[in-house]
């Protein structure tokens, strides 16, 4: 316990009864990349804002260091935020921005200038101190933004969908080059965003929220394979869910057909969600298939076609390399170790 | 064609009803007859008569010093008031904007007695205090509804920026609350100077004896006759402050220019 960072217990927020998040735990280590993942309205920001010192929880413990400092206003706290819209000074230019935390500190100029500097580097915005921040593309802006935080080096650094507003193009490549800065300067990032790919490729650890709760937290690998409900296999990914029953230990009845499957420990006739990811449906001719079908429409998407089977009344997403032509009569084929069976949410 | 000499005649004459006695009085004031309707030839001797006139001087300092001190103390109490106002909830700050508009459709008249009023109930001597405070207080509103605007402009996280970079929320207002919103806090500043130099009426009724300002000297001069030092005076104070609009024009367009010519670099 002590060896975490920071760590939020049992922390909870509401505005005039409406509950932002509720009970939220969560440790973060020391030099870690963390990413809270979730649609709006999930909780995440809030969680963000209160570590950051700019929301006042409920109840519920906020401890840095093993030390409480839920009192502690948001100037005098170790971490330091890159906020959704940049929030840059415009009546400041490049260089001001970036010094506008040191020069508070009452640094020696010389100093300032030496650390803007090689942060300026590190953005990859050298010669850009004299520019107003206006004058900046989005992207740049966004780089000042983070050059502003990481210059104070904090020990924790917030970032609130700091990719959000960027094109895709850009956003990839920045992808990679925060993922890059972190293990360079090893700071923890705690990064918040609604967009499941830029959450795979940059973290250690994924808390996946919902409604104001922590559905699931893990690595990239474990959330993606071994999602807990099929709110979080629907949103990592995509995904075909279907009402089950369990049968018993590794027997799941889906639609009026027993199918084997890897999980066990349910109750007699429990009525569960069956997750099945689109790649792991295979298909195959009509007569070998566990379901039978008729495919409605193929789309190519580069890699892959993704083909559209309508069976059982339901309509079910395939990804494959290979493939069969509109109106086909097909069979589809489930490995038992693909198919994730998931207590039902009640929410 | 017809139609767009009409447009061109129509607007010419809107400014000419506009402008003409305004150049008339100034044309007036360079001459050197006493009396109007004859030219009797150009002179400065108005000009100079004016700045001899001790009393005219007199109430120019009196109308300048309340101007500048009511509008500082105005802008200041407004500003704040302005920020405050915009952190209020939808229908509270619904009732205090109306509350902020009435003082700005009330008429003067109303607004002047009841301060003198107030001040002769707290047994307030009036004079140049009591001038002072009534132009101050009809002047806030004026500047929290020229601030107002820049205030709601700003984004919310730019203050949050701030003290998540170590500044107190009092640096934070001073290093980047403040210089975002200058722009409204100079057109609020400037707009209640004029008003201030402007009033009659609120002035009339809450100075004392041997605290007159301009508007009331001239008018007490107007009654024994036009002066032709009135028309100088008008004259110099129309110069003023249509330099001091081109100033402040100017300052802005330049802001402008800096900020395209960046832009398109």
């Amino acid at each position: 316990m002590d060896n975490y960072l920071i760590s939020l217990i049992n922390v909870s927020k509401d505005y005039n009864g409406a509950e932002a998040i509720k009970n939220v735990t969560l440790n973060i280590k020391k030099n870690e990349f963390l990413t809270m993942l979730g649609p709006s309205g999930c909780g995440k920001t809030t969680t963000l804002r209160i570590i950051g010192g700019f929301e006042y929880p409920s109840s519920g413990k906020l401890l840095f260091e093993g030390t409480d400092i839920i009192n502690l206003p948001p100037y005098k706290r170790k971490v330091n935020t890159v906020f959704q819209k940049y929030a840059l000074f415009p009546h400041l230019n490049v260089f001001e921005n970036i010094a506008f935390g040191l020069k508070i500190k009452k640094l020696d100029p010389k100093i300032i200038s030496k650390k803007v500097g090689r942060i300026l580097e590190l953005v990859s915005l050298s010669g850009y101190e004299k520019r107003s921040v206006n004058s900046l593309s989005g992207g740049q802006q966004q780089r000042v933004a983070i050059a502003r935080a990481l210059v104070n080096e904090p020990e924790v650094l917030l970032l609130d969908e700091p990719l959000g507003a960027l094109d895709l193009k850009l956003r990839k490549g920045m992808q990679l080059e925060l993922k890059a800065m972190q293990k360079h300067l090893g700071i923890t990032f705690i990064y918040v965003t609604h967009d499941q790919e830029e959450a795979l490729t940059m973290s250690d650890t994924i808390v996946v929220m919902n409604g104001g709760m922590i559905q699931q937290t893990g690595t990239p690998e474990a959330i993606y394979n071994e999602p807990v409900n099929a709110f979080v296999a629907d949103f990592i990914g995509e995904s075909n869910i279907f009402d089950g029953v369990m049968l018993e230990d590794y027997q799941v009845k889906i639609f009026d057909k027993m199918v084997r499957c890897s999980d066990r420990g349910f109750d007699k006739n429990e009525p569960v969600d069956v997750v099945i990811r689109p790649e792991d449906i295979k298909i195959v001719d009509e007569t070998e298939g566990i379901f039978q079908g008729i495919i409605k429409s193929v789309t190519f998407k580069g890699v892959h076609y993704e083909m559209i089977v309508q069976a059982k009344n339901m309509e079910w997403i395939i990804h494959s390399t290979k493939m069969r032509p509109a109106g086909n009569s097909v069979g589809l084929w489930v490995d038992p170790y693909d198919i994730h069976i998931m207590k039902k949410v009640t929410c | 064609m017809v139609s767009r000499i009409l447009k061109r005649a129509y607007m010419f004459s809107l400014y000419l009803f506009l402008y003409a006695p305004i150049i008339v009085l100034a044309f007036y004031s360079f001459n050197n007859s006493r009396t109007r309707g004859a030219w009797t030839g150009f002179t400065f001797k108005w000009y100079l008569a004016l700045f001899q006139d001790r009393q005219i001087m007199t109430s120019l300092y009196y109308s300048l010093s309340i101007g500048v001190i009511a509008a500082f103390v105005a802008t200041i109490i407004g500003t704040l008031a302005a920020l405050g106002i915009n952190h209020l909830k939808p229908i509270p700050r619904t009732v205090i904007m109306n509350l902020t508009y009435l003082p700005v459709l009330n008429p003067d008249i109303v607004t002047g007695i009841s301060l003198m009023l107030l001040f002769i109930f707290v047994r307030l001597k009036l004079g140049f205090l009591t001038l002072l405070l009534s132009h101050i207080t009809f002047n806030i509103p004026y500047v929290i509804l020229s601030v107002l605007p820049r205030v709601k402009q700003l984004d919310q996280n730019m203050y949050e920026a701030a003290l998540d970079l170590g500044a107190t929320p009092g640096l934070a207002f001073w290093k980047v609350i403040l210089p975002e919103i200058m722009p409204g806090v100079v057109t609020g500043w400037l707009l209640a100077f004029t008003l201030s130099l402007d009033d009659f009426v609120i002035s009339f009724f809450n100075t004392g004896s041997g605290v007159s300002n301009l508007s009331i000297i001239i008018y007490s001069m107007a009654r024994r006759g036009i002066n032709p030092k009135i028309n100088a005076l008008s004259t110099l104070l129309l110069v003023s402050i249509l330099a001091l609009l081109v100033t402040v024009n100017l300052m802005m367009s330049r802001q402008r220019h800096l900020k395209i010519r960046e832009e398109s670099e």
